[in-house]
């Protein structure tokens, strides 16, 4: 035999290890818990897309004064949650009154999820945040025809950073006019 | 760009198999030593790549490089040899010089500048200690061509020396990333396994994601936002053609889709579609352009990946409460959990020998890369990390490429060997994200 001279044992190589001798799975601890996690930080209005160049004179209709009125364009949402938390009621329940006032706006609410889960899974979760944020403004009497979504999954987060602080600033419904 | 490639019936037969042999199903981490010299002319040319000496010194590089990078070979550095390979050595090597250097294994071979401005090379691996040719085979090619016939030829001796299929002659797809993460720009691009002949597909203009190949390696299918509509689209290598996938009787699809994938044949594609906020999955006839809904559950059941027969789909589902695998018919039919203990599981990938499904577990901060069989069972942990996730398979099984991100760090791709080890970056030009590995090229 070749091999012995060939000292095959010594040869062989990074092998396939059967589960006895691979590397040992490591614990995984349980997922962090769901809807029950901290409640979210209170949303602060980020600056408006639009430039209130004149910020005395906020033209009605306009987004700077959707955020005035609502208080803001965007809610929060806890670790793998889209429930509509009360904060984000408060906040909807204004957006959907602002609408009320300006029947022709239409609006598209966009979800957003952290980076701290699996990119296909982050789009269905972002699509989950904008259809509950649609719905309840829908619940509040806006016409659904008025009402487009999109989910940009974990692809564009609002905080940059890679804390659980920036984690739940990314975790969110905004509202933005037009569609 | 398909490169025209010759294989084989040049040379004389191969004589009988001798016995070195790599035994990739053992547990030992010790590389075979291999060397690898500069391939000599068979008769000094110039080609429009090089002169056949620089061809040569070239090839026996990308060899090297591909076996090293298996983890199963330990390529000596060629300022070690106490001998150069001249023509006549090719087929005569002067195996004691060899064994003072304690190669193992030999892989030798010539390039000939063809009349038709292509080249032949021909490779050769021996049995160093016995003084035995292990195997012989010629491939014909462009100058340009060079590269890939050298993977052909590391294939070559990979594959009669661990008795699997080799995997070197391959791509992947990948995206390119730069940008702040809040304007994060992505680009769909492709590169040889090695990370040779990189060259971006789309211009960054729209969001893309998820890219995975044809079986025939010529079409990408992919996400992207152009538009504003998130939805599955088809690139073609070829012609650069990108098209939105849609049903020609119903027109575009209602919600967003995504997370597509070939089954295959490649006549159907499997994709998660997310409508009125339940996201499910959903198959599409490519040539009827008839679809059909695989899954009816309220929850997320995305990430389909088909059996190497067609005949079964793995994905994930959050139905039980969080992201688990399951496996279904490929119409849908008695799907069943396969992935139980702690934390999620999700993103599987069906391994191309059908063996086992890779796939992302994590939970507790960690992102961990681990392999399963498709009943469930002998789960085993191949990586950790902040971020380990997007597994693809090498066309032969044997390695598991993927994306790996530091805390706050741009991510890149790795790879690792199923056994666990031999864990390698890839370089890329920019961060890099999603891999999807190819079929061995024709």
């Amino acid at each position: 035999m070749h091999s012995q001279h060939l000292g095959l044992a010594s040869v062989a190589a990074l092998a396939l290890l059967v589960a006895a001798c691979g590397p040992k799975k490591q614990d995984l601890p349980p997922p962090p818990p769901p809807a029950t996690a901290p409640a979210t930080p209170t949303p602060t209005p980020s600056a408006p897309m639009t430039n209130p160049a004149v910020s005395s004179s906020i033209v009605p209709g306009s987004l700077a004064d959707f955020i005035a009125q609502a208080g803001s364009d965007r809610v929060r949402f806890a670790y793998d949650s889209y429930e509509i938390d009360e904060t984000a009621r408060s906040v909807l329940t204004r957006q959907a009154q602002w609408l009320s006032q300006y029947p022709t706006v239409r609006i598209t609410v966009e979800g957003h999820a952290d980076e701290r889960g699996t990119r296909e899974y982050n789009l269905a979760l972002g699509d989950r945040r904008a259809q509950a944020a649609k719905n309840f403004l829908a619940a509040q009497g806006v016409p659904t025809a008025r009402i487009a979504t999109i989910s940009y999954g974990a692809e564009r987060p609002e905080a940059d950073g890679a804390d659980e602080a920036s984690y739940a600033i990314n975790r969110r419904a905004v509202t933005t006019l037009g569609n | 760009m398909r490169i025209p490639l010759l294989c084989g019936a040049l040379l004389l037969a191969a004589p009988a198999a001798a016995q070195l042999r790599v035994d990739i199903n053992s547990g030992i981490s010790q590389p075979m030593p291999i060397a690898v010299p500069s391939f000599p002319a068979a008769a000094p040319g110039t080609t429009a790549a090089g002169t056949t000496d620089e061809l040569g010194q070239r090839i026996a590089e990308v060899i090297a490089n591909d076996l090293r990078s298996s983890g199963l070979f330990r390529p000596i550095a060629q300022a070690a040899f106490t001998t150069q390979v001249s023509n006549a050595d090719v087929l005569r090597p002067q195996f004691a010089a060899w064994r003072t250097v304690a190669a193992q294994a030999l892989v030798t071979g010539n390039v000939t500048a063809n009349p038709d401005g292509g080249i032949t090379l021909a490779c050769y691996a021996y049995d160093v200690f016995a003084g035995v040719e292990l195997t012989r085979q010629g491939f014909v090619t462009t100058a340009a061509g060079w590269r890939r016939a050298a993977h052909k030829c590391a294939d070559l001796v990979y594959s009669r020396l661990t008795g699997e299929t080799g995997y070197f002659d391959s791509r992947i797809v990948y995206i390119s990333e730069t940008g702040p993460r809040s304007k994060r720009i992505k680009r769909l691009a492709v590169m040889d396994q090695d990370g040779a002949g990189h060259r971006f597909l789309t211009s960054g203009q729209n969001l893309v994601l998820t890219p995975r190949f044809s079986p025939s390696q010529q079409q990408i299918t992919y996400m992207s936002f152009e538009g504003n509509r998130p939805r599955v689209w088809l690139y073609t290598l070829g012609t650069a053609r990108q098209e939105a996938i849609s049903q020609s009787s119903a027109g575009q699809f209602q919600g967003m889709s995504f997370a597509p994938r070939f089954s295959p044949d490649g006549r159907t594609l499997v994709f998660s579609m997310a409508v009125n906020g339940n996201t499910d999955i959903y198959t599409l006839d490519l040539g009827s352009k008839r679809l059909a809904r695989l899954t009816s559950q309220p929850g997320i059941e995305t990430s389909p990946s088909f059996s190497p027969d067609g005949s079964r789909i793995v994905f994930e589902s959050d139905r039980g409460g969080s992201q688990q695998l399951y496996i279904m018919g490929a119409d849908g039919s008695g799907q069943q959990r396969i992935s139980f203990g702690d934390g999620r599981a999700a993103s599987p990938v069906w391994s191309p020998r059908g063996d086992l499904i890779a796939f992302t577990r994590f939970g507790g901060g960690r992102f961990a890369i681990n392999v399963m069989r498709p009943d469930g069972g002998g789960e085993r942990q191949l990586t950790n990390g902040y971020q380990d996730e997007s597994a693809t398979w090498s066309p032969n099984g044997r390695v598991i490429m993927f994306q790996r991100s530091a805390r706050g760090g741009s991510p890149a791709l790795w790879s690792v060997d199923v056994s666990g080890q031999t864990e390698r970056r890839l370089p890329t030009p920019l961060g890099a994200s999603d891999p999807a590995w190819s079929p061995l090229l024709d």
